[in-house]
């Protein structure tokens, strides 16, 4: 027996948290264990990412997903945990469509990972020598347009592909601020009608 | 083309395909959610699933750990997945904003009881 | 000090046949100094709490345990909690209510994983990582899962709104810490928490406090908006007595209650150290005593060593006292209502936060090798103790195209994959 290659080890131990917690969201009833089973899918593909050498990627998995996105959820779990929302069934009818159609998915995706032999590992030395690279510093500059990584890329065809993201980030940067906007809106108005439906019916019922 | 020894299941490094198995079962379970819940929530948790199983395939097909070759995707694979996370974001945030909203109108959460629309 | 670890004391004497072993013995050693640290420390940050709450009430405090000084009242109170009953409501869900208080502790423990508490070209640190603040950042966010949790999972009105109003103000709080963390981030030009430290080296001028009046500002506003995502007074309306009973903790007894105050003390702790790190120097003191000494050296040699000590001394001196500003502040100000708490953050934090950003932009612009307000250069030693490490030399003197920039960039990289490659 070879010894244990360790990064090999902590992707099994990640990815079997990460999976069998999303079977758990699939499986559980209750909606808040949902969500406490999905936190614990996301962080577990986060250390996947840390272990892939995207740490960067890793930490903002962590906080915009686990601790933003996750936490707005539970707080949207909890406005709306009446008794009778927290457990709702499907019938089983539609239990056994959806796992007969899920089980087909997941069967062809798995062989189509599988079946290309460029996508299995590297042998061991080859893997002990790649050196993990800083990632932060080429994400930012990629970011505001200039490709770091490539600059010494010789194919005149992929360099065109190495002009950057700068419109990209600028598109979702516009994009989160309409978001901004829209959600304080969407807020917003359904406080107001609220107020104004309680002054209505309270005059109704006077 | 099914290669996986048993034998060598700790001893040698993990290759994209290990990655890409792991979203597509990520991705299936978000589908499935997506397809079974009937709380609005619990779709939202499925779309969740499903964007971070795609990102777990862009993440392993631009990492140099897993495939150093010149086919790599590189740096893109990481840009994109943050791409990915930023809109994920955004798309809860709305997508929260519409539940609640559900809820005030219809007083229930249940996505198969938002069926006025049929006429 | 993984490495050091690893390379002095159980590779080079060939202690360990097995390399495994090795490395599982390092990382239990690790796991061992970050939870006795966050244990200790509640320990003591409990003391001196009381101490400090009896002494600003014009009382006491604790006078009989152990001694003189009460020092060893939290102990005995820690007995007192082991032997309560762990109590669960009728209607709670078990598990979600049982595991609850480990989330938050494990969160809280885990920011110190990227904490740094000495520097130089072998910091002493669990996991060295290029993107540190970031993480730890993130880390600490996860803290308020086990209090959502503990409040939902309880069964109680207290604890839900409780959680309710947690979830809410940590989840605002992070924007304008996100925004003053992104300042020093700027100033030294690398999210690497060691980076930033050394980018500090030298006199007290040279703390990125000091670097010019944004700094300045953006240092108080670090500290509010700290204070208010680890559910200080007076923002710690999580677990407001008057109103809620005790908060999200109230059906907490026993054993798991003070897992919940282990964690808030811990994370107390660790936004300190953070602070300490970004703005007032880290594990450089306010004199450059290691320098003036002749301390240091190579790496291993007992120069080293003291010198690290010292640095660790530090780190550790100044996470105190930014805790102990925090119980002055828990005693002195009254405690804020919930909407003036989410006031205080959105329409007051948050665009201060904004405008010292872009005036720090500017400022480092203008005058990327000045400190302290712009009076004085920025030292040689800084470039020095960074060698190898990209920040911002680099950055600063490139002038003219894109190209340029990039090719400089890349040959930054190259060297400090040379230098710092041995991680």
């Amino acid at each position: 027996m070879e010894s244990i290659y360790w990064p090999t080890f902590f992707f099994w131990l990640f990815s079997l948290i990460s999976c069998s917690f999303a079977v758990g969201v699939l499986l559980a009833r209750n909606i808040v264990r949902m969500a406490f089973y999905l936190v614990l899918a996301l962080a577990a593909t986060a250390g996947l990412f840390f272990l892939a050498g995207a740490d960067f990627v890793g930490a903002m998995q962590l906080m915009i997903y686990v601790g933003g996105t996750l936490v707005l959820l539970i707080f949207g779990v909890m406005l709306t945990s009446q008794e009778r929302f927290i457990e709702m069934k499907t019938s089983s009818g539609e239990w056994v469509v959806a796992l007969l159609l899920g089980g087909m998915l997941l069967g062809i995706l798995l062989q189509a990972a599988m079946a290309v032999p460029a996508w299995q590992g590297m042998d061991r030395a080859a893997a002990e020598a790649t050196k993990v690279e800083k990632t932060a510093t080429p994400l930012g500059m990629g970011l505001l347009g200039v490709r770091v990584d490539q600059l010494d890329e010789q194919d005149e065809s992929r360099r065109k592909g190495m002009s950057g993201y700068l419109f990209h980030f600028e598109i979702v940067s516009v994009h989160l601020l309409v978001v901004l906007v829209g959600a304080a809106y969407l807020a917003r108005a359904k406080r107001k009608r609220g107020r104004d439906e309680l002054a209505g019916t309270g005059s109704n019922a006077t | 083309m099914i290669h996986l020894p048993l034998a060598h299941l700790l001893s040698e490094p993990v290759g994209v395909s290990h990655y890409v198995m792991v979203g597509a079962v990520l991705f299936t379970c978000g589908v499935l959610c997506m397809a079974t819940k009937r709380n609005a929530l619990g779709v939202l948790m499925g779309i969740e699933l499903v964007l971070n199983g795609a990102n777990l395939n862009f993440i392993a097909f631009g990492s140099h750990v897993l495939r150093n070759d010149a086919n790599s995707l590189g740096l893109d694979g990481q840009l994109i997945s943050m791409f990915v996370i930023v809109l994920a974001a955004a798309e809860a945030a709305v997508a929260l904003a519409i539940a609640l909203n559900y809820y005030n109108n219809h007083d229930s959460i249940d996505v198969d009881r938002a069926d006025e629309l049929l006429g | 000090m993984a490495h050091f670890l690893l390379e002095l004391t159980l590779f080079d004497i060939h202690i360990c046949p097995w390399p495994w072993l090795a490395y599982a013995i390092v990382g239990l050693i690790h796991v061992a100094l970050i939870l006795n640290l966050v244990a200790v420390s509640a320990l003591v940050f409990i003391w001196l709490e009381r101490k400090i709450s009896g002494r600003i009430q014009d009382r006491l405090g604790p006078t009989r345990v152990g001694g003189k000084f009460g020092w060893l009242q939290t102990l005995a109170d820690g007995l007192k909690l082991l032997t309560k009953e762990d109590l669960m409501p009728a209607g709670a869900d078990g598990m979600l209510f049982r595991i609850a208080p480990y989330i938050s502790f494990c969160a809280s423990i885990a920011a110190f994983i990227a904490i740094p508490f000495a520097g130089g070209a072998y910091p002493w640190i669990v996991q060295h990582l290029n993107t540190g603040v970031f993480f730890v950042l993130a880390v600490l966010g996860l803290e308020v899962f086990g209090v959502i949790l503990a409040g939902y999972s309880s069964a109680s009105k207290w604890s839900l709104f409780g959680a309710m109003r947690e979830a809410a103000q940590v989840v605002t709080y992070e924007v304008p810490l996100g925004m003053c963390v992104v300042v020093p981030v700027l100033i030294a030009g690398s999210m690497d928490m060691v980076v930033i430290g050394d980018r500090q080296a030298g006199w007290f001028t040279n703390w990125i406090v000091f670097h010019d009046p944004f700094t300045f500002i953006t240092t108080c506003v670090f500290f509010t908006c700290a204070m208010a995502s680890v559910n200080r007074a007076p923002f710690d309306l999580a677990e407001a007595e008057s109103e809620l009973v005790a908060g999200f903790h109230t059906e907490y007894s026993g054993l798991r209650w003070s897992f919940f105050f282990m964690a808030e003390y811990g994370s107390m702790f660790s936004v300190s150290i953070l602070a300490s790190i970004l703005f007032f120097g880290g594990w450089h003191g306010p004199v450059p005593i290691t320098s003036l000494l002749g301390l240091g050296g190579e790496s291993g040699s007992v120069g080293w060593g003291l010198a690290q000590a010292l640095g660790l001394a530090n780190v550790l001196f100044k996470g105190v006292v930014g805790v102990c500003l925090m119980i002055w502040v828990r005693w002195t100000l009254p405690r804020l209502r919930i909407d003036q708490v989410m006031t205080t953050c959105l329409k007051y934090c948050t665009p201060i936060a904004a405008a010292m950003f872009l005036g720090a932009t500017f400022w480092h612009y203008n005058l990327p090798d000045k400190n302290f307000f712009g009076l004085t250069n920025l030292p040689d030693a800084v470039y020095e103790i960074s060698e190898g490490w990209e920040i911002s030399e680099g950055w600063d003197r490139a002038s003219g195209d894109e190209e340029n920039l990039g090719d400089q960039i890349a040959s930054d990289q190259i060297t400090s994959d040379n230098v710092g490659g041995r991680r």
